[in-house]
């Protein structure tokens, strides 16, 4: 078991609905957020090209953010998803450093937040908030492990790209064109 | 009321603000709210209530999650309803944000002086309910009841058209009409004797090639067309959008004409001629269904590409390329029919080209362009005939434009004016969840309007600039608080969807219905209110459809089966509701009303030397301005940006992010700066600005500000730089796309309008 996410950005309108979402779903404080949109142009009018990428946490296979941690708050669980034990975690910031993706914040409540994958959703088998709400149905959600699964599919067939691969972490959240 | 002037009134408020303390903007149960970590509201602990959304016009149904506690903790889309399919937009989701908003109205107020100064004094609903019994009473005894007029919007809307059609008013109209869809309409009735209303139903979900003039779909979240769009990508279909912004659906797009902004009907009209000499077009269906063809090919022989492309800027290549496409792909061609379509003044011909081409491609009625919807009819409860007015907003309007389908705002507010000298005054103002003053354009006209009033009632959930000029303000329950109207909206099935109070109103509101009906029974209407609780009529309604507020309690949406196809069959027999019974291509109508019965180019000008075309839109996480204040959206979005061309802001000097203020060609400055984008994503002839942005509404009360203290001042309000509006002859509707604006680097001494 591999959790991992696929996003098509030739479908992605930027609407930060998965930000939303995200916020109600977690209680994310206003002023914070868990995933963010970053809007990416190139070129020069009239040959413009444009697309957004929705960005999280890319619970990653080697993490910085676990290594750093001096508590073990900071944590690997079932599925490769990264997590922050709240009552372990000192508010020190190491793992906000760490992190080349600049996805964890610290929670005005006094330790550091991330994504989860919305893992109290998976548990009942339904996809991450955000994936759930996209208007655009441009993100995905499943099991990198298996071939089979759609996710694992669309990967295999459609060009795709990380972010920032030469951190060297692994990233597990893909781009397709 | 005395007779004061209310543009004072806002002076007088700003002035007092200047040292006021505002309060923090996270503050009471909403900051409580969102710091209660840890708890995940799980599927199996969630109360769920049916809604149906308001914060645009779309009314998405979907579940209100509420934890034991009864707070409400998030909104997910209802999997059955066709216009979300369980998946709402940005401001859906945030959409609890209207609720927890604590710069909400809170109290009922009226206006009262204290030693000169115009302020608020929170009164009680039976106060409240005095005054405005009173007061419209006094304008019926003075006037008629016709002089007092009804300004709405949204689902608040219909409550208030009852009590005024019980009383004895006509004289209404919504923005939604003449500063929106009107001339589509319009220019649809009068090709296909049949408008397009809510949602549009076109079928991109079977489209093969979807063609966008200035619809951003995407920033615009109409939400099920944006998913709709998505499935076309999918598919790999075509999509050209024209636009002269790169607008985020351009980026998606197979082909993106970046058009010159106001030749739209030029592009138009030369992709028909391709289509009719190229013979592209459906010879069938025209032959079978449309009038006038013959007539049309003639007329549009002198439009070609080479002639277009002087005027669009677009090569006559792309525009042969663009047409060729659409004719292939033909009848799965949908050329949409766009939505805000009050832009240059010829608008009702704009959107009839449009029409036509789509009949040209076979479009209309087809798989893959245009279906038939459907609408569940519900029957209305049983009142008393309503009184017959001596006159309505349709001797204001109707003999002017004859396409005047609904009231037309801004001729409303005409006769509201002191210089109206007719027998159809306006001296009194019922405004029900609008906020004129950035809905209707010509701010200066609209406040001497207000001025001129001997009596206004505001109801609305927030307080925006018009609540300043109210003798009354009622504070409206949030949708999340209130039921509504049932939702039939055509589709492509009939449906019904249920807006239920999730939670009890906050502070002092109430439910629009509820104003209404006392209001209703203060005027003495008792035989329009037989029920005490709106939820009886509902229950009525939906008992004579099979269904009750019981079963809709749980469902929150029903679906029921369609009566008629929803496409033509192949050469079936299809009356068309027009006077020759086709699809007119050429417009009998028209004609006879001395309009131009088929669309004849006319240019709007150029871009006055030293300034730039005004192009406004939406960004997807706001509708309009009382969204901007919503604490989850305005967290999305807090400032807009005026987006501009590198060469602009070389000419200009400007750097990314600098605070410029913009002034029209009357002179007229922005009252508040904004800060600029500099992107190769728009023309350099234009400038793009978020609509809905510049707030300055601001009231005292008990010698308190109140105000959308998140969103008060942030950006340039585009209605208020507006100042150039041309009358769509045939409708009324504003033409709002013909302004133009230069860019002050420095900030003005003066930010006030010229009276």
């Amino acid at each position: 078991m591999r959790y991992g996410m696929a996003i098509e950005i030739n479908k992605c309108v930027g609407c930060a609905d998965c930000v939303v979402a995200c916020q109600t779903e977690n209680n994310v404080p206003i002023g914070y957020s868990r995933d963010w949109i970053i809007e990416k142009v190139k070129g020069q009018y009239p040959d413009v090209f444009l697309h957004f990428e929705s960005q999280r946490c890319n619970h990653c296979d080697d993490t910085p953010c676990v290594r750093t941690c001096p508590t073990g708050a900071s944590h690997v669980i079932e599925g490769g998803i990264v997590k922050v034990t709240q009552d372990e975690c000192i508010g020190c910031g190491a793992c906000i450093e760490a992190c080349p993706y600049d996805a964890r914040y610290f929670h005005p409540d006094g330790y550091v937040d991330k994504c989860t994958f919305c893992d109290h959703r998976v548990q009942d088998g339904l996809d991450p908030a955000c994936v759930a709400v996209c208007p655009t149905t441009c993100m995905h959600f499943g099991d990198l492990d298996d071939p089979d699964s759609d996710i694992s599919k669309l990967i295999r067939k459609r060009e795709n790209f990380t972010l920032l691969p030469e951190a060297g972490t692994a990233p597990q959240i893909y781009y397709l064109k | 009321m005395s007779n004061f002037n209310r543009r004072d009134f806002i002076k007088i408020s700003g002035a007092s603000a200047a040292g006021v303390a505002l309060t923090p903007k996270l503050s009471g149960v909403f900051q409580n709210f969102f710091q209660k970590e840890g708890k995940h509201l799980l599927e199996s602990d969630a109360v769920k209530v049916p809604t149906v959304c308001e914060v645009c016009f779309w009314n998405c149904a979907g579940w209100v999650y509420k934890d034991q506690e009864d707070n409400i903790k998030k909104i997910i889309g209802n999997d059955d309803d066709p216009h979300s399919n369980g998946r709402l937009c940005p401001r859906g989701t945030g959409g609890l944000g209207m609720y927890y908003d604590d710069d909400r109205l809170k109290k009922p107020l009226i206006r009262v002086e204290k030693e000169g100064q115009q302020s608020f004094k929170e009164v009680s609903w039976e106060e409240a309910f005095d005054v405005i019994e009173k007061n419209m009473k006094a304008i019926d005894k003075k006037y008629g009841k016709e002089s007092m007029a009804l300004l709405f919007h949204g689902k608040t809307g219909p409550h208030f058209e009852h009590l005024f059609k019980a009383w004895g008013s006509d004289t209404m109209g919504e923005p939604a009409g003449a500063q929106c869809l009107i001339t589509r309409e319009a220019g649809f009735i009068a090709t296909y004797g049949a408008g397009l209303a809510s949602p549009e139903p076109t079928d991109v979900r079977n489209a093969d090639c979807l063609v966008l003039i200035g619809n951003h779909i995407g920033e615009n979240m109409h939400n099920g067309h944006v998913q709709e769009v998505s499935t076309l990508i999918d598919r790999g279909g075509e999509i050209i959008t024209v636009d002269p912004r790169f607008s985020t659906v351009a980026s998606h797009s197979t082909t993106w004409l970046p058009i010159k902004p106001s030749t739209d009907l030029a592009l138009l009209l030369s992709w028909m001629n391709v289509l009719i000499n190229e013979n592209l077009y459906d010879k069938d269906y025209v032959e079978q269904y449309t009038y006038g063809f013959d007539l049309l090919a003639e007329h549009v022989q002198k439009y070609t590409p080479e002639w277009a492309e002087g005027v669009t800027t677009i090569p006559a290549a792309d525009i042969y390329k663009t047409a060729r496409i659409m004719g292939a792909a033909a009848p799965k061609t949908i050329v949409h029919p766009g939505r805000h379509t009050a832009w240059y003044g010829d608008d009702t011909q704009r959107t009839r080209a449009i029409a036509i081409l789509n009949a040209l491609l076979g479009s209309w009625g087809r798989k893959g362009g245009f279906y038939f919807p459907e609408k569940l009819k519900l029957p209305k409860e049983a009142h008393p005939p309503f009184p017959k007015p001596k006159w309505s907003w349709k001797d204001i309007s109707k003999k002017k434009h004859k396409l005047a389908i609904m009231g037309i705002t801004n001729e409303i507010l005409d006769n509201a004016l002191p210089e109206y000298k007719g027998p159809h005054k306006v001296k009194g103002l019922f405004i029900a969840a609008t906020n004129p003053l950035q809905s209707i354009p010509d701010e200066a006209k609209i406040k001497r309007a207000l001025d001129n009033q001997e009596f206004i009632v505001v109801v609305d959930t927030m307080p925006s600039e018009i609540t300043g000029y109210a003798d009354v303000v009622l504070p409206e329950a949030t949708y999340l608080e209130r039921l509504d109207h049932l939702r039939t909206a055509h589709h492509r099935q009939p449906n019904v969807a249920l807006r239920y109070p999730a939670v009890m109103p906050k502070y002092d509101s109430k439910p629009g219905w509820w104003i209404a009906r006392k209001i209703g029974l203060r005027l003495g209407l008792d035989d329009f209110y037989e029920w005490e609780d709106f939820e009886e009529v509902l229950d009525w309604q939906l008992k004579q459809v099979g269904s009750s507020m019981e079963e809709m309690k749980k469902e929150g949406v029903k679906l029921f089966p369609r009566n008629t196809p929803m496409y033509l069959e192949d050469g079936e027999e299809y009356w068309f509701n027009t006077n020759t019974g086709k699809i007119e291509l050429f417009s009998t109508d028209l004609d006879e009303w001395g309009y131009d019965p088929m669309p004849v180019y006319k240019s709007h000008g150029d871009v006055p030397a030293g300034f730039l075309r005004l192009i406004y839109g939406r960004l997807p996480m706001h509708t309009f301005g009382r969204t901007l204040n919503n604490p989850n959206l305005n967290d999305l979005k807090k400032e807009p940006n005026l987006w501009v061309n590198p060469k602009v802001a070389n000419i200009y000097g400007l750097e990314n992010n600098q605070e410029v203020w913009l002034q029209n060609p009357k002179g007229k400055v922005s009252s508040f700066p904004i800060h600029v984008r500099i992107t190769e994503r728009i023309r350099h002839d234009s400038v793009f600005l978020p609509h809905g942005f510049g707030n300055k509404g601001r009231i005292m009360v008990n010698g308190k500000v109140e105000e959308m203290s998140r969103t008060y001042g942030r950006g340039i309000s585009d209605a208020e730089m507006i100042s150039n509006i041309e009358i769509d002859p045939e409708t009324g509707g504003t033409g709002m796309r013909n302004n133009f604006v230069t860019i002050l680097t420095e900030k003005p001494t003066k930010t006030e309008e010229k009276s």
